[in-house]
């Protein structure tokens, strides 16, 4: 009952007209940029937290905006897969399976329309996850000290890359690179400036949020430049959508597929390494091994459309849950979305449930309106997101670049921040050809100072005992789930990659999509 | 191939990183663990991780031809200059210059360009600075 008050709460923060305001644009923003292949949910909101920042808009309400737009580029990912074969990012991959075959079969506004009730079926029943479980989590999460906040942070960088992580040395790179960059600045305990080499721009270390949109906004600048792809995919006449609304039959059929999915696609995103493009994967591949009798998944069968959708949704819901209750993201947007927390100077974890109540209540139910708005939005205008599909990337890209200049600037007015964004979109391109994940080293940029300081506080608490660090059963079980989580996908890896990419090999090219 | 030169740029970072972290200042007022150790952690794994992708290299991506490459330095070179320009022309006019060229690399042609660089820069001021109040930077002719 404590909960349920809590987010009645919760309601009544985020129902003003302001938050509603912000939520309706964060839902049509993230919708779009979903929708657009090149700008998935980690970009959107990474283009769009300086902008929450330097609009002085409190903690709350840029939280709204912002998740928002995550939820709502989680719902337009679908669109470019079912009407072009090419997903909006890439938890959206699975969906080209059966949709882009729906498509094909003059279907198109039936694939659209269950997707969007997938998608809606999935974050509603996921919120309420969160809603549940994240609580649970925080009670576990208050008897961690600081090794066993050490060991969690190890943990998440271990499993960051994922299950379908095909290069692990890769992954390690990427995550001692942001945590190498993180290093940089002023030591907060002893005052000593590291790794600055006289430069005095670089003493308050480099800002996240410079790192965040130059490695992924400019970065995907580059991309379409290497490619010169500077035309729409869609074109006017290839977009047909058909009737809208799905018959009575269909939802019915696709019912308990989406409560199915719902449910492990919340598992996914909890679990850490897993993220909502294996959340889509495993829905996909569960559903069709469950209910494909007459072998139609993969020719326009809605069942395979409503179940990647409702699976990723709801692990993005998922994925909330140990990014609020223990600040450690578990999937690329989460990571975003712990930046937005950090620059707003609220630390997530335990202590947010007591100390920042109105925060992540708030939260919360700006996720369930959020869920009803994409729903009423989707449903009815997916027409209007559709020609979004037809703005060429040779305008769009350019607006991209200009907007994250904008947004850096506005928060620093200083050019030595752009000049170090532009230096992070050419490194970003340079590591995404050689493909290195970019998320573990936003991971890094943005947990390193604090691992170090839980690293120091441990050993000075134990008189100087690096042995502490292994010490308690928590922290021993901690560092075991990290190295299982670490080592797994040497084994298994390769297969789950295989089976994405099997899955999808009628699709164009995936080389512009991120990582969830 | 590339893994290669990758990882052994990756180790030769690695020791750069852990020479430098070595020649932090300790202060005389430090606590058990001081500034160096998490530092030369990390460099240990970065060497470790440069080294296994030296050794077990994947696959080299598809590089893009050398006009790609010129490209792409470009583009690169025109966001320093956009930069470095920014507060001396002012957001209006350094915008228009930065879009344009942008959109015409990615093939737009020459009016194209310049349309859609004045519709970019006055959009971006009229919704950003305008509606929403946020600071652009400002040239010497006040926008």
């Amino acid at each position: 009952m404590d909960t349920l008050n809590s987010l009645a709460d919760g309601f009544a923060i985020a129902i003003t007209w302001q938050n509603i305001g912000l939520a309706l644009l964060g839902c049509l923003l993230g919708t779009i940029m979903g929708a657009l292949p090149g700008l998935g949910p980690s970009n959107g909101v990474a283009i769009l937290i300086p902008l929450a920042f330097t609009l002085g808009l409190g903690a709350t309400p840029s939280l709204i905006l912002l998740t928002s737009v995550y939820y709502g580029a989680m719902y337009g990912g679908r669109i470019s897969s079912i009407l072009l074969n090419i997903p909006g990012d890439e938890p959206a991959m699975m969906t080209c399976l059966d949709g882009y075959p729906m498509a094909q079969k003059g279907m198109a506004g039936q694939a659209l329309s269950i997707s969007g009730i997938a998608s809606f079926v999935g974050s509603f029943f996921a919120t309420w996850g969160l809603i549940f479980l994240a609580p649970q989590l925080v009670k576990i999460a208050l008897l961690f000290g600081p090794a066993e906040y050490f060991a969690l942070f190890a943990l998440a960088f271990a499993t960051l890359g994922g299950v379908s992580s095909t290069n692990q040395a890769k992954s390690a790179f990427a995550a001692a690179l942001g945590l190498g960059l993180a290093m940089i600045g002023v030591d907060t305990q002893t005052g000593v400036p590291r790794f600055t080499f006289g430069e005095v721009h670089l003493y308050d270390g480099i800002d996240f949020l410079v790192a965040i949109v130059g490695l992924f906004a400019l970065s995907e600048v580059f991309i379409f430049l290497e490619h010169r792809h500077g035309n729409a995919d869609a074109s006017a006449k290839k977009v047909v959508i058909g009737r809208l609304t799905p018959p009575w039959s269909m939802i019915k059929r696709c019912t308990p597929t989406m409560l199915r999915t719902s449910f492990l696609g919340f598992l996914a995103g909890v679990l850490p390494g897993a993220g909502a493009s294996l959340g889509s994967f495993i829905s996909y591949s569960m559903e069709k091994k469950l209910v494909d009798k007459e072998g139609t998944f993969g020719t326009g069968d809605p069942r395979g459309v409503a179940a990647p959708e409702a699976g990723n949704n709801a692990a993005a819901g998922g994925a909330l849950v140990p990014m609020l209750a223990l600040g450690v993201p578990g999937s690329g947007t989460t990571a975003v979305l712990l930046a937005v927390l950090l620059s707003l100077n609220i630390t997530p974890g335990p202590l947010l449930f007591s100390q920042n109540p109105d925060v992540v209540w708030g939260l919360i139910a700006a996720l369930f309106i959020a869920n009803f708005m994409l729903l009423a939005l989707n449903i009815p205008m997916v027409g209007i997101f559709t020609r979004v599909l037809m703005v060429p990337p040779r305008i769009l890209m350019p607006v991209v670049a200009m907007v994250s200049f904008v947004g850096i600037y506005g928060i620093s007015g200083s050019t030595f921040d752009l000049l170090v964004m532009v230096g992070f979109g050419i490194g970003g391109w340079v590591l995404r050809k050689l493909d290195v994940p970019l998320v573990p080293i936003i991971l890094g940029t943005l947990l390193g100072n604090a691992m170090e300081s839980n690293l120091r506080r441990a050993i000075t608490i134990d008189n100087g005992n690096w042995g502490t660090l292994i010490d308690s059963p928590l922290a021993i079980g901690l560092w075991s789930i990290a190295i299982i989580g670490f080592i797994l996908p040497l084994i298994v890896g390769k297969v789950v990659k295989r089976g994405m990419r099997a899955g999808r090999d009628t699709a164009k090219d995936d080389e512009n999509s991120l990582v969830d | 191939m590339s893994d290669r030169i990758f990882g052994a740029i990756g180790v030769l970072l690695a020791i750069a990183f852990a020479l430098s972290a070595l020649a932090i200042q300790e202060s005389f007022l430090s606590d058990a663990v001081g500034p160096k150790a998490f530092p030369l952690i990390i460099a240990a794994v970065l060497a470790i991780s440069s080294a296994f992708i030296a050794l077990k290299p994947d696959a080299s991506p598809k590089w893009p031809s050398l006009n790609r490459f010129v490209e792409i330095i470009a583009a690169a070179v025109s966001m320093i200059l956009y930069a470095e320009l920014l507060p001396v022309l002012g957001f209006i006019i350094a915008t228009i210059f930065g879009a344009a060229y942008l959109t015409w690399r990615l093939g737009s042609s020459a009016l194209e360009s310049l349309i859609i660089g004045v519709g970019t820069s006055l959009g971006i001021y009229v919704i950003f600075h305008l509606v929403l109040g946020l600071a652009l930077a400002r040239g010497p002719l006040g926008f």
